[in-house]
């Protein structure tokens, strides 16, 4: 369902920020990444010159109009996925992407979380998956399980507080990205 | 009926574990009212009109006399000594205190009970036929697929913040009585052409504001595709469903907006992508799901013995006939009937049960019905299984304990939300006025004349009596701070589903038996013999009701 580019997309609501540490499999770390907002409506559309240095996380809308020239910093550049954005925008793309972040404007806007399942099941996307925005220590378990492997958490918690809800739940039921069989597929059945 | 395994055990705990952690981070600040909210949602606590109310999920209706007890001690324990049993076939408490609700999920645990998404923006508790198993008119049972959903619907990782409530309900059988068709998803047990079994499936049903009957967006889905199919469904919607407006999420606007056809053609581009992937089920999964619901204990009997003696009871005694005719249902099995326990005498709110009540179900379920019962959605119990020639017994012991009314299907046996008594969203309440009804209507031979008739009462516009549904639908309004109540007409739940009509300008309370009166004079003046209020009404239509109601005095 790709859309029309359009390199000055609405925000579906606050933006992402730049925390300076977040959670990367499991561990607390220093945040390497730093995270492009959106273009603002009297912003020029930036050349790749005019990048940054360094390692840099784009908006979708950006990356898809400079992607084949920014080919020659794949490993430094990540792209983020807004809240209404769907996955397919990426598509097959991700395998050219070390970083893929998928932003929640509320905690109750669960979009995310099919946009995780979809790159990770079905595009087979094998790099890092990172949450940002307002998402909560109490869906931690969730986004785990729907692929996510890095959490950009924006709260004020410490962030060593939250790694125990990572493992809510030992067991589960459905297939998802970290389990590729469901329980009807596990149990011993007769 | 489904045991856990370990695996259940196991989540469950751990949910519990979860929801106590978040209760205290709750009330000591961690956690401000918005982001509570969710989490105590999905655990089925709601903050009410005078108290926290909890819902707590009977999958499918299905209820062991061990869990009954259980109940029982909890509404003692913690709440006020009785409980109330709800359209989706679910438990409500009214009064436990928030501090508790740890404690009393750990205690339904025990007996293989939570309260997990029976609220919130998530998948909630799938429905199903209360005579599943036993109908004579079943193709076969809906519980094993009702389980399946169970386990997958449950702690589904990508669709617990969906953009609302999303509701299943499946049918086994040839008269629908899970109202699919008033679901988000309907999922109609079928054979096809080659004998294949499989299901229709229904999508975009609802109540509340805007109701719609779902349309079918498949017509035949083969048995082992219902998880990877149902997901397909639910990831588009989460994907496409509108979040600015909780009015207008449910899947039914989406549906309406896109067009059922397009709807069904994303699902499809969705389905193909996942159908052969682990979601598939088995052959083994299948069998073992059916394993714990083929009841294989059933004696034989000499059916024309049973039925000579039952007639014989039934002509000694007319209240037992009475009981035999209303509140018994054929079944599958020579010998035996399913039983309707009717939770509405007069003068007790629709679906409420004392704790010494939930205990008297446990005892007739182990007397006589293999320990088993299902709440109805009609908020009634049925214990499936009873034997004919213990059918006179089974009456006298249900009579002891309030539970043989013999007014199932009828007039009286009206759905009832717990309306503007207990519930903070209501405009009007609603338990009042069905008392006034069954008051006025207390004539068994008048209501048994009339026949089948669903009358459903809400107190509000969000539906929970299913007054859409009703083939009289009452709905509580707000007008000028007054509570004024709207008749509707023409709604039914069944497989022949149509959404109630209102009939013109409201009523106060005092006025509402009344006017019931009068359209049921309509009704017998020109009913056919036999023929059902529904039927009446959609031969003559709305008009020569409305004359009557509405007519000047003269």
């Amino acid at each position: 369902m790709p859309s029309p580019v359009n390199s000055h997309k609405t925000p579906a609501g606050p933006q992402p920020q730049n925390p300076a540490e977040l959670i990367v499999d499991g561990a607390v770390v220093a945040n390497d990444w730093h995270l492009l907002q959106l273009l603002g409506e009297d912003e020029p559309l930036p050349t790749v010159a005019a990048l940054p240095a360094g390692k840099l996380i784009l908006p979708v809308s950006l990356w898809l109009l400079l992607r084949q020239e920014l080919l020659s910093r794949q490993q430094e550049i990540g792209v983020w996925l807004d809240s209404d954005e769907s996955a397919e925008l990426i598509g097959d793309h991700g395998a050219e992407l070390p970083l893929i972040a998928i932003h929640f404007c509320s905690f109750a806007d669960g979009r995310g979380f099919t946009s995780a399942s979809i790159l990770r099941q079905r595009y087979g996307y094998q790099g890092e998956l990172r949450a940002t925005g307002r998402f909560m220590q109490d869906q931690l378990t969730y986004l785990r399980r729907c692929g996510f492997n890095a959490f950009a958490f924006e709260g004020g918690a410490p962030l060593d507080s939250l790694l125990d809800s990572l493992q809510d739940f030992s067991e589960s039921y459905q297939a998802a990205s970290d389990q590729p069989l469901p329980v009807f597929r596990r149990r011993p059945l007769c | 009926m489904y045991r856990y395994d370990e695996t259940d055990h196991t989540l469950i705990r751990e949910r519990v574990a979860q929801f106590r952690d978040q209760t205290k981070r709750y009330l000591s600040g961690a956690l401000n009212e918005e982001q509570f909210l969710p989490l105590r949602l999905q655990n089925g606590l709601y903050i009410q009109r005078l108290a926290p109310m909890l819902r707590i999920a009977v999958p499918y209706g299905l209820l062991s006399s061990a869990q009954l007890r259980r109940l029982a001690e909890i509404t003692r324990k913690y709440d006020k000594g009785y409980a109330h049993f709800t359209t989706r076939q679910n438990v409500q408490l009214n009064w436990p205190q928030l501090e508790d609700v740890p404690d009393i999920l750990a205690d339904l645990a025990e007996v293989e009970m939570h309260a997990v998404q029976t609220s919130g923006n998530c998948i909630r508790n799938t429905t199903t036929d209360q005579f599943a198993g036993v109908a004579q008119d079943e193709l076969v049972d809906p519980r094993p697929y009702c389980e399946l959903i169970r386990q997958w619907s449950t702690f589904h990782p990508e669709f617990a913040f969906l953009p609302r409530k999303f509701k299943i309900a499946v049918c086994g059988a040839s008269n629908d009585r899970a109202a699919i068709r008033a679901h988000d998803i309907g999922v109609q047990i079928v054979k096809n052409a080659q004998g294949e079994l499989g299901f229709q499936i229904f999508a975009g049903g609802g109540l509340g504001r805007t109701p719609v009957i779902g349309v079918v967006i498949r017509e035949f889905l083969a048995e082992q595709d219902l998880l990877s199919y149902l997901d397909a469904i639910v990831r588009v919607y989460n994907q496409l469903g509108r979040r600015d407006n909780k009015y207008k999420a449910r899947i039914k606007i989406l549906i309406k907006a896109m067009g059922a056809e397009a709807f069904a053609e994303r699902v499809e581009e969705a389905w193909q992508q996942s159908k052969n992937n682990a979601d598939k089920l088995t052959d083994d999964a299948i069998a073992w799901a059916k394993g714990f619901f083929s009841q294989c204990n059933y004696r034989s009997f000499d059916n024309t013995h049973t039925e000579a003696l039952l007639q014989k009871q039934a002509g000694e005694s007319k209240a037992f006939a009475r009981w035999l005719a209303r509140n018994s249902f054929p079944h599958r099995v020579a010998g035996y009937r399913a039983v309707t326990l009717s939770t509405k005498p007069t003068g007790v709110p629709p679906g409420d049960v004392t704790d010494h009540q939930l205990e008297a179900i446990a005892e007739l379920a182990d007397r006589y019905s293999f320990g088993e019962a299902r709440v109805t959605h009609e908020q009634n119990i049925v214990l499936a299984d009873v034997e004919q020639e213990k059918l006179f017994e089974f009456w006298q012991d249900a009579r002891k304990h309030g539970f043989a009314t013999p007014n199932i299907g009828t007039l009286t046996d009206m759905i009832c939300c717990p309306g503007g008594d207990y519930c903070s969203l209501a405009n009007a309440k609603s338990i009042p006025v069905a008392e006034a009804i069954q008051r006025k209507f207390d004539d068994l031979d008048y209501l048994y004349d009339l026949g089948d008739l669903d009358l459903n009462i809400s107190g509000c516009m969000n539906a929970c009596g299913h007054h859409h549904l009703g083939h009289i639908g009452i709905l509580g309004v707000d007008k000028r701070g007054e509570e004024f109540y709207q008749l509707q007409l023409g709604g039914s739940g069944s497989e022949q589903a149509s959404l109630a009509k209102v009939l013109g300008p409201s009523f106060s309370r005092e006025e509402v038996p009344g006017v019931v009166a009068k359209l049921l004079d309509v009704f017998v003046e020109r009913r056919l013999p036999d023929e059902l209020f529904i039927d009446t009404y959609h031969r003559i239509g709305a008009q020569p009701f409305k004359e009557r109601v509405y007519a000047k005095p003269s």
